[in-house]
């Protein structure tokens, strides 16, 4: 071989691999500082941020908005988080549906839309993940960054070889050191996902929370599926609201399910155990999770269809009904918002005395006929000092 | 256990900093084509970790 032909080897394979790194850089770099616009509502009357509740986390990746709706009148306060796992569009994108839309007439409302938004800067490349998925909308096109299930590695790392979740000491996988959803009630040294938790706690006492919500989608081959997980003390209030759910609204039902007692780390648990709030989190069906899927794309998280997930339903191996029809996002967004609103009004009607009533947000049916992107408003329409950006 | 999760990472950063330099001094002296083209394949992932981008 001789110097020249190996130079000019050198020189092409070198060539290459810079515009691969440039490439697949910029490719990471866009995601990871995506800026997605959301535009407030009439009902929104302040923008606070996680670090206002607990220093530490200020300026921090995880230094999320908190949305606040006061009516103004006297009531309760209810908190509703989306993306704890930013990898369940349906969650983030309820979460600013209400954000948009919600009106307050009596009590408050608190809303996060990305509860871990480290998580929702880092994909799975490897799964097929897309990195963005878009929402037609009145006026365009709307896009939304795909995110994961774990805080991004950049952000929160190394992992430990096992995860013990603080203060009940239970051992959980490594990863779930970076799961918003196994590290409450968070600890005030502890990772950046733990002091999130800890963060969210400080907010839920503050401001006297009595009823908090976390949005969640899951795989059909997961048994806790299509349910409000309710911890004891809002047994009744998630009771009644399935069943009213099940019988006047959905044409495929929604369950109800006690947190276990011995289960650490999760919302539902640790939320009603550390703090008077009463803790519920909603689960819908998303099959893009399904680990039998077939093509991952964009396409299969916006519509939830997919015939391996429903031939997997065929063979009895999952724990939610899938046909045709899919389970596209507008009927996952409508779950919540018809649940959040039944729960609330449950709420409202056993604690009177803590009654918070929201008005212009969508249910069920409307979601379905307008779909979700009907719901969300032009941010180049919008008065500049009613446009935050996530 | 913040602190000392920083240092393992900036430790971490300092090794990879380190492997990719060989690696670009390996494409550099190596008398071999097809092993100029493997090490400018595994010094992709070590940049882009460098740079905290991936």
């Amino acid at each position: 071989m001789s110097n020249k032909f190996l130079k000019n080897v050198k020189i092409i394979a070198l060539g290459i691999t810079i515009i691969v790194i440039f490439l697949a850089g910029k490719a990471f770099y866009e995601h990871r500082y995506f800026k997605g616009a959301v535009v407030l509502g009439p009902g929104v009357t302040e923008v606070k941020t996680l670090g206002d509740y607990f220093s530490p986390l200020k300026g921090s990746i995880n230094d999320c908005n908190i949305y606040i709706l006061d009516s103004g009148n006297p009531g309760g306060t209810i908190i509703v988080i989306g993306g704890t796992h930013p990898e369940e569009p349906g969650a983030n994108l309820t979460a600013q549906l209400l954000v948009e839309n919600a009106q307050v007439e009596k009590g408050r409302l608190i809303i996060a839309i990305w509860a871990n938004r480290s998580a929702s800067t880092v994909s799975r490349p490897g799964d097929a993940y897309p990195q963005f998925y878009h929402i037609p909308t009145d006026w365009g096109t709307k896009k939304f960054r795909m995110g994961d299930r774990w805080a991004n590695p950049l952000d929160s790392w190394p992992d430990p070889e096992v995860y013990i979740n603080y203060p009940s000491k239970q051992m959980l996988a490594y990863m779930d050191i970076r799961n918003l959803n196994r590290t409450w009630p968070g600890r005030i040294d502890g990772t950046l996902v733990e002091r999130t938790c800890y963060a969210f706690m400080e907010l839920i006492k503050k401001e006297r929370v009595g009823l908090f919500i976390d949005l969640h989608e899951a795989e059909l081959e997961y048994p806790v599926i299509s349910t409000i997980v309710a911890h004891q003390k809002a047994q009744e209030i998630a009771a009644m609201s399935s069943m009213i759910l099940t019988a006047m609204e959905f044409d495929r039902p929604i369950g109800m399910e006690f947190s276990p007692p011995a289960l650490h780390g999760l919302s539902h648990r640790e939320v009603g155990d550390h703090s008077d709030a009463l803790s519920l989190l909603f689960e819908a069906p998303e099959p893009f999770l399904d680990r039998v899927r077939g093509i991952t794309d964009e396409n299969l998280l916006l519509t939830g269809k997919d015939p391996f997930v429903m031939k997997a339903g065929k063979y009895g191996l999952l724990y939610e009904k899938i046909d045709e029809r899919g389970w596209p996002i507008e009927v996952r967004v409508g779950r919540h918002t018809s649940t959040i609103l039944q729960v609330i009004q449950t709420y409202s009607e056993i604690y009177p005395d803590k009654a918070v009533f929201l008005s212009q947000v969508p249910r069920y049916a409307e979601v379905i006929q307008n779909g979700v992107g009907h719901y969300f408003y032009n941010p180049a329409e919008a008065p500049t000092d009613r446009v935050v950006y996530e | 256990m913040i602190t000392v999760n920083l240092v393992i990472m900036v430790i971490y950063h300092i090794i990879s900093a380190f492997v990719a330099f060989v690696l670009l001094f390996s494409i550099v002296k190596t008398k071999n084509a097809q092993e100029a083209i493997l090490y400018c394949i595994i010094l992709i992932p070590f940049v882009l970790r460098v740079l905290h981008i991936k």
